[in-house]
């Protein structure tokens, strides 16, 4: 404020006041207050970001003289189908990570909302949060002993005579990617439903006493209240939720490394092979640029609705 | 004005079936932990003879006591460190709106959705370069780094709220901007820096792909990684296995149903502003 006053009123001495009074003022000080945050975020995230365009252009096993190659690595995982599959492993998780949480979360909120006020919706929102806190790797234990052969689901299936279902889920090649959708939904499902839940503590009550005097079931109120309300909360969810799909890397990890074959390979796995396991550190920059440009793609149109409608 | 009855019973019902499924893995790795080593137990059953035995010797087995301090170390250096400077940022960002604050905003927020992979690869060959790759470092460092984006973004949306006049009244009675910001701001922002550390060691110690690609140790890295390494050793050996995550899991879950309302606050949060 004070230098663009001064600038007015004193033209000939202008840069040099007003530049003094920009040291001695937040300017200088200011830009030290977010240059701790600002290196870090270069040489750690930005630095690394650009490298990782840089060496997609590359053709480089870690060690030797890297080549030029131009586009052909980006060219390659298009057209080489098991790294193309990996990009439609990702979709293909996201239905379970995001859409069963999302549609889900919005059901069990609802109940939770209508007939659980007190002790019991406190208690389940506590406990359906549980597997949100621990580490993925955690779930990808707990998981890959439950769907074994001879794990929990498997014996249920059998007491209740469907015995002829068994089989190890994560290791068949028709069954392993739902199988760890399935880990998705369990860790993202409380997630969604508590951030919901809140969300509906938002809308006026009123709303819902004239909906239930008209004779509203639970899932007309769904319906005409609480998603149309809700579009904010909703929206994040599906990011959230997409993201931890799209990125996904320590449950697959921990639960299948990406197998059998490559139904449960997604681009996090595929990545960390190429580079450190096949030693193609181009190839896995190429897909690691889609990626993140994968993810941008998806979040930032979410984010556009979320604002336009609210 | 109350659903009907018959609603008020099926949705409790419903609900407590809900809890009893997502509970289920947690009793089903505690049971199996009990059986004896080596045996491929069977579901839920109760073991004949527990072998209480095993949590002690994955806890040997594990290193648990190292790792612990390894995980703790990580956390208490990445943590501290990154609220001090997410917080200055915020607050010149947001409060002083310094010159150029708009583009470093955006330069900030340009890292919000970056999926770790897409840098982890570099990170390698660079922390190699630095000399840290396989020390305690290589995870510290780019994890402070990673979380600026979302860190910066949290503090400037605190700091962006304030009311003006509170800095004008310190300004009127002479304060520095280093006086502005620590003797008036950063106490005013006490709820929203507690957040952001509660979330931010949540991450830390859940940190798992910086953790297997940049530390070969499993007993220098985070509670996470420890537990991969501890996976890929005893994947056959299943009580052992369920008896090392449930050990790993307790911390965890002694915070989580300790500072529940602060735990569940910060991530809705974090996931509602980021």
């Amino acid at each position: 404020m004070s230098t663009g006053t001064r600038r007015q009123d004193a033209p000939l001495s202008a840069s040099g006041l007003s530049r003094l009074a920009w040291l001695r003022g937040d300017g200088v000080v200011g830009w030290l207050f977010v240059l701790p945050a600002l290196v870090m975020y270069a040489i750690f995230v930005l630095q690394p970001l650009a490298l990782t365009i840089w060496y997609s252009l590359y053709r480089w096993d870690g060690f030797g003289v890297a080549t030029w190659v131009g586009f052909r690595n980006y060219v390659t995982v298009l057209t080489v189908p098991d790294l193309l599959e990996t990009i439609f492993n990702a979709f293909r998780l996201a239905v379970f990570f995001s859409v069963v949480p999302v549609g889900l979360g919005l059901v069990v909120a609802n109940v939770i909302h209508r007939v659980a006020s007190g002790a019991l919706g406190t208690l389940s929102r506590t406990v359906l949060f549980l597997p949100q806190v621990i580490p993925l790797v955690a779930a990808g234990i707990i998981w890959g002993w439950l769907l074994a052969l001879s794990g929990l689901v498997n014996e249920i299936l059998a007491a209740v005579g469907l015995r002829s279902l068994t089989r190890a889920w994560l290791g068949d090649f028709g069954t392993a990617l739902p199988a760890v959708g399935i880990i998705g939904i369990w860790v993202l499902l409380g997630f969604c439903t508590v951030l919901l839940l809140t969300g509906m503590s938002k809308i006026d009550p009123a709303l819902y006493e004239s909906a239930r005097l008209d004779g509203a079931g639970w899932f007309t109120e769904l319906r005409a209240i609480t998603v149309p309300l809700l579009r904010q909360e909703i929206v994040v969810c599906l990011t959230v939720t997409v993201i931890a799909a799209l990125a996904a890397f320590d449950i697959v990890y921990i639960a299948t490394g990406g197998g059998p074959g490559h139904a449960t390979a997604v681009p996090g796995i595929q990545i960390y092979i190429l580079a450190f396991v096949e030693r193609q550190v181009g190839l896995a920059s190429a897909l690691a640029v889609m990626l993140t440009l994968l993810v941008l793609a998806i979040v930032v149109p979410l984010q556009w609705f979320s604002r336009e409608r609210v | 004005m109350r659903p009907p009855r018959a609603e008020l019973y099926a949705g409790r019902a419903f609900l407590v079936v809900l809890m009893l499924i997502t509970i289920m893995p947690f009793i089903s790795i505690f049971t199996t932990a009990l059986y004896p080593s080596g045996t491929v137990p069977s579901g839920l059953a109760w073991p004949a003879d527990p072998q209480w035995g095993n949590f002690i010797e994955a806890f040997n087995v594990a290193n648990m006591s190292v790792l612990l301090g390894s995980s703790t170390f990580i956390v208490v250096a990445v943590v501290p460190v990154a609220l001090v400077m997410a917080t200055m940022a915020g607050f010149a960002i947001g409060l002083l709106r310094i010159p150029g604050s708009r583009v470093l905003f955006l330069l900030f927020v340009l890292g919000l959705t970056l999926p770790f992979e897409g840098i982890v690869v570099p990170l390698y060959f660079l922390e190699q370069q630095m000399g840290i790759l396989n020390t305690r470092f290589a995870i510290v460092l780019p994890l402070i780094g990673l979380y600026m984006p979302f860190a910066v973004f949290w503090m400037r949306a605190h700091f962006v709220n304030m009311p003006a006049e509170v800095s004008d009244a310190a300004r009127a009675d002479g304060a520095t901007t280093w006086d502005l910001f620590w003797r008036i701001h950063v106490p005013l922002a006490r709820p929203a820096i507690a957040s952001l550390g509660i979330l931010m060691s949540v991450w830390t110690w859940n940190q798992f792909l910086l953790a297997l690609v940049l530390v070969e140790d499993p007993l220098q890295r985070t509670m996470a990684g420890a537990l991969g390494a501890f996976q890929g050793h005893y994947a056959t050996d299943i009580p052992l296995l369920c008896a090392g995550t449930v050990l790993i899991l307790l911390p965890t879950l002694l915070v989580f149903v300790v500072f529940q309302r602060q735990v569940i606050a910060a991530l809705l949060g974090g996931a509602v502003r980021g």
